[in-house]
């Protein structure tokens, strides 16, 4: 469903990304992998309309999206959450939900002043899913706090269910287990793994840290310095020399 | 350590000096073509003196007033403790919002005439903060030509009313129409800027608008304006002594009382108080609504809000648009109000004013818009001498609101909507 | 040849003003370069610098002075000195205790600074416009055709050497003196900049010092050109520099100095074949074309936005 072709991001004169080529099949979690600084998140970036990319190519269900703008990709489908997590620290952590239904609500101005049936209705609908969520993730009691206050496993966690809220059919993850304990990664990586199974989505993450992905993805593409260097199943990625030495060399 | 702090105190004091001394001890005076130079009254000399003695005496010993400040109790009684609950708040605010309604119902029946015209201006100002409180404080938009809008409020409905005999009924949606219209296609272009070259742009549009205003004087008279603004009717009655529009009525005349010019003023306040209190609820309505929501989230954070598939562009323009809107609506109720205009009650300090109201009523908070909009009003007028130094304290005050309490007095805090669950 | 005389006539008093612009531009700039505000209260600091000048002239004169070189030069002084330190003053007490919390709360803090300083001129010295004597009088007569005679006063030349010697001294202190060094450290990368032991402190400060003696020399040259001054003098010269920094491309100092020269000759160009109301609309039309199509302006880099 999402097919990346020889994708280079230029920044003046340093080449961040350099072909690097990506595809994920439905119902599949595909990893990123490689050292900090291989433009791993440069790659998200161009993904998710951050960036235009200088070069390649972007297909999302056979529809070229390179270049279009941040917030049309994301409407199409493809949702992310980000390396250092970024909430809505000052809004409650239902709203925070609801602020990803957007584009589900009755926006109509007139409706909402008025109040009329239509526009309740999907406001309750919206809040019906953002429960649904939030108990899945196991923050039903934290509902109306506001995100900021809570714990940091908690806000990884809330992340990912605001994405899963505006329905989306990828979602790209960057460093998701960055800062958990072991105990709060495993949980992260089931939950992963039941997002594939019972919600049919398919997902990219990113992670500098093999051991993490090695159980759950079912490929893995390692980039190093900008350029592809290995992809294949976690059982090839773990006997690729090229990816042995990128990674001893540099630990 | 203690030399260090006196070296700096003296210092300190040197610049007080520099910066004072020249301009304001010394006082250009021009006679026919000649300038001649005078000293200040001696109290002014002194008084620079004694400042300059101030701030060596608070450098000096800076350490041990600062450990005596630590030891006051706090300005804001309300810094430590926790947040009222949300529902207490809320109710609260409303109380006292109604409270100020019901007060502003019996105001014009007790106070003088005067009053009563300046209440109606502290309404018109109301709602143009709380319209441009949309936009800078729940859109976090700093929009510093915000009187342009304000100014085509005004002028669509002295034209019209000068080429067509257009009611005050029929421009005050017209204004506002045209003035939303007009923030749709000014903000388009100009919202995907960064938010401080959007107020220098903003600011740009808003000379650009008045020197329009200024120029185009076929159209617009020019600096001279527009009279003959008509008053607002009531079901067709006017509240003149003589009857000007065709099949009008006069109110002294139906009612079978005595002509007052009363009546006018008092109907005009009245008519400001239930356009100030629509204003108000409508804004409250779309704090609570998805548009409030994605401001807010806008506002917070653009690049989160962006990747959840917010348009950034469709988000800020629904805010400039409706801050449009309202000062559009303020606007004709101060042409109705002044039956007179001109470019130069649509300048650059005008929008600065307004702002002022913003950001000491803390950004985003409606009851803190209301009261700072009540005494940036009204205490220039209560103390005469002192609205000479009404733009000083302004200034001041909103360098000192910037450093001290960037979110305003009363912080804002939108309501939240509540998850609601029966286990 | 009648249309070239005065289209060369519009160019000479373009690139005055223009000039004088850029002297202003300098400091909008390097302040944006360095801690990335708009210093809105610059075109004041101006303004107070051409107040300041007035009074030396008037209190000089006044004294029996006599010697024209003399009294400007103690007027320039005077006027760099009063400026420089309420740049400081301003930078100390309305922006250094908002930096770096979000983008608009110092601007805000920067527009109250204006207003303040606006109206404690207003009150210290009136609102009225003060008449500026005509110190330097006369100037070159150009081909005439009878109709129209091109000239270039002693005024104007007084005003582009001024400035080139200014901006000589700036691009000579940048590059090869110890605090120029630093501030160009301190302006590619304030956090390293601090790491590496640069006092970033006083090179903020420094760079308010420097933005406004160049404001101060700019207002006594166009307060001279001018003829009077009053308490709005600064705020409509003030957008105009800024206009020009923006245009050059904010944070570039040869930037600002092609904006300034650029906007000067648009607006005498546009008081010349269109009409002098126009002028301020043309450079605010400007200034809002550049930052929609190209906001990093003709010599400024790009910026990546940081995700």
């Amino acid at each position: 469903m999402l097919e990346v072709q020889n994708l280079s991001m230029r920044f003046g004169g340093l080449l961040a990304v350099d072909q690097v080529s990506l595809n994920v099949q439905e119902r599949e979690i595909v990893s990123i992998i490689g050292p900090n600084g291989a433009g791993k998140t440069t790659v998200f970036n161009c993904m998710s309309g951050f960036y235009k990319p200088t070069g390649g190519k972007i297909l999302f269900e056979g529809k070229e999206v390179q270049g279009k703008p941040d917030y049309r990709i994301s409407r199409l489908g493809m949702v992310r959450t980000f390396q250092h997590v970024r909430l809505f620290t000052q809004m409650s952590v239902v709203e925070n939900l609801l602020v990803a239904q957007h584009r589900h609500l009755n926006t109509n101005m007139l409706a909402g002043l008025l109040g009329t049936p239509n526009y309740r209705a999907r406001e309750q609908k919206a809040l019906d899913r953002a429960a649904y969520w939030l108990e899945r993730v196991g923050l039903l009691e934290s509902a109306n706090r506001d995100a900021g206050n809570l714990s940091y496993g908690q806000q990884r966690r809330l992340e990912i269910a605001r994405c899963m809220v505006t329905e989306p059919k990828l979602l790209m993850l960057d460093e998701p287990a960055a800062g958990l304990n072991p105990a709060e990664t495993q949980e992260l990586n089931q939950l992963i793994v039941s997002l594939k199974e019972d919600y049919n989505v398919s997902v990219v993450l990113i992670e500098h840290d093999m051991s993490l992905v090695m159980d759950i993805s079912d490929r893995i593409n390692v980039i190093n310095q900008g350029r592809p260097l290995a992809c294949g199943t976690p059982e090839e990625i773990r006997q690729n020399d090229d990816v042995i030495k990128a990674y001893l060399g540099e630990e | 350590m203690a030399s260090n702090n006196y070296r700096h105190a003296v210092f300190c004091a040197i610049v007080t000096l520099i910066i004072s001394f020249p301009i304001l001890g010394l006082n250009l005076e021009a006679q026919g073509v000649n300038i001649t130079l005078t000293g200040a009254k001696t109290s002014t000399i002194v008084a620079i003196f004694l400042a300059a003695g101030a701030v060596f005496v608070f450098q000096a010993f800076r350490d041990s007033f600062s450990g005596l400040l630590g030891k006051l109790p706090k300005l804001n009684p309300l810094a430590d403790k926790e947040p009222m609950e949300q529902s207490k708040r809320v109710k609260l605010e409303s109380w006292i919002l109604t409270g100020i309604v019901v007060l502003a119902l019996f105001w014009p029946f007790v106070v003088s005439r005067g009053s009563v015209d300046l209440a109606t201006l502290v309404l018109i100002y109301i709602m143009l903060a709380l319209g441009l409180n949309v936009v800078v404080g729940l859109a976090g938009l700093l929009d510093l030509g915000y009187v342009a809008f304000y100014a085509v409020g005004a002028y669509t409905f002295a034209l019209l009313s000068q080429y067509t005999g257009i009611s005050f009924w029929m421009a005050l949606p017209l204004g506002a129409l045209l003035a939303g219209t007009f923030g749709l296609l000014l903000g388009f272009p100009v919202l995907r800027l960064r938010g401080d070259y959007l107020a220098i742009v903003t600011l740009g549009f808003g000379e650009i608008i008045r020197i329009l205003l200024n120029n185009w004087t076929s159209l617009t008279g020019g600096p001279n304006g527009i009279g003959g603004i008509p008053e607002p009717t009531l079901f067709g009655m006017e509240f003149g002594r003589r009857v000007k529009g065709e099949g009008n009525t006069s109110f002294h005349e139906t009612f079978g009382i005595a002509y007052s010019g009363e009546h006018k003023v008092i109907f005009l306040y009245l008519i400001a108080l239930v356009l100030a209190v629509i204003t108000a609820l409508i804004i409250r309505r779309f704090m609570r609504m998805p548009v409030g929501r994605a401001w807010e989230a806008l506002r917070e954070d653009e690049i989160a809000a962006r990747s959840l598939g917010l348009s950034r562009t469709a988000v800020k323009l629904s805010a400039f648009t409706i801050g449009a809107f309202f000062a559009g609506f303020a606007g004709t109720v101060f042409a109705s109000k002044q039956g007179f205009i001109s470019p130069e009650s649509f300048v650059f300090l005008e929008s600065a004013i307004i702002l002022a109201i913003v950001v000491l009523g803390g950004m985003g908070s409606q009851l803190g818009v209301i009261l700072a909009a009540i005494a940036v009003t009204i205490l220039p007028e209560l103390a005469r001498e002192f609205s000479e130094y009404r733009m000083l304290i302004f200034g001041a005050a909103m360098v000192l609101m910037m450093v001290w309490r960037p979110q305003g007095l009363l912080p804002m805090r939108r309501i939240h909507i509540k998850l609601n669950r029966q286990e | 040849m009648q249309d070239l005389l005065y289209f060369s006539q519009q160019l000479i008093n373009g690139l005055t003003i223009g000039s004088a612009y850029a002297l202003i531009a300098i400091g909008y700039t390097m302040v944006y370069g360095i801690i990335g505000m708009i210093n809105f209260a610059h075109g004041e600091i101006y303004m107070i610098g051409a107040y300041t000048a007035l009074i030396a002239i008037t209190g000089l004169t006044a004294l029996g002075l006599a010697w024209l070189p003399l009294i400007l030069i103690v007027a320039l002084v005077c006027a760099i000195i009063v400026s420089s330190t309420m740049g400081w003053a301003v930078e100390r007490v309305a922006y250094r205790p908002v930096r770096g919390r979000h983008r608009l709360i110092p601007l805000i803090s920067a527009i109250g600074m204006s207003i303040f300083l606006q109206n404690y001129v207003h009150l210290a010295q009136g609102s009225r416009n003060i008449g500026f004597p005509l110190l330097i009088e006369g100037g070159f007569k150009f081909g005439s055709d009878g109709h129209f005679e091109m000239s270039l006063s002693y005024m104007q030349i007084t005003i582009f050497v001024t400035t080139l010697i200014c901006m000589t001294v700036l691009s000579l202190f940048i590059s090869r003196s110890r605090t120029g060094r630093a501030c160009r450290a301190v302006s590619q990368d304030l956090g390293m900049a601090s790491l590496l032991g640069i006092d970033t402190n006083r090179i903020i400060s420094a760079t308010f010092i420097i933005g406004a003696a160049l404001a101060a020399v700019a207002g006594l040259l166009l307060g001279m050109y001018y003829g009077s001054v009053d308490p709005l003098f600064g705020f409509i010269a003030g957008l105009k520099a800024f206009t020009a920094a923006v245009l050059g491309g904010i944070g570039s100092i040869p930037g600002a100095m092609l904006g300034g020269l650029i906007l000067g000759v648009s607006e005498s160009m546009t008081s010349g074949y269109l009409s002098g109301e126009y002028k301020d609309v043309v450079s605010f039309g400007l200034l809002i074309l550049i930052l929609l199509f190209k906001p990093t302006g003709l010599l400024g880099k790009p910026e990546v936005e940081k995700i």
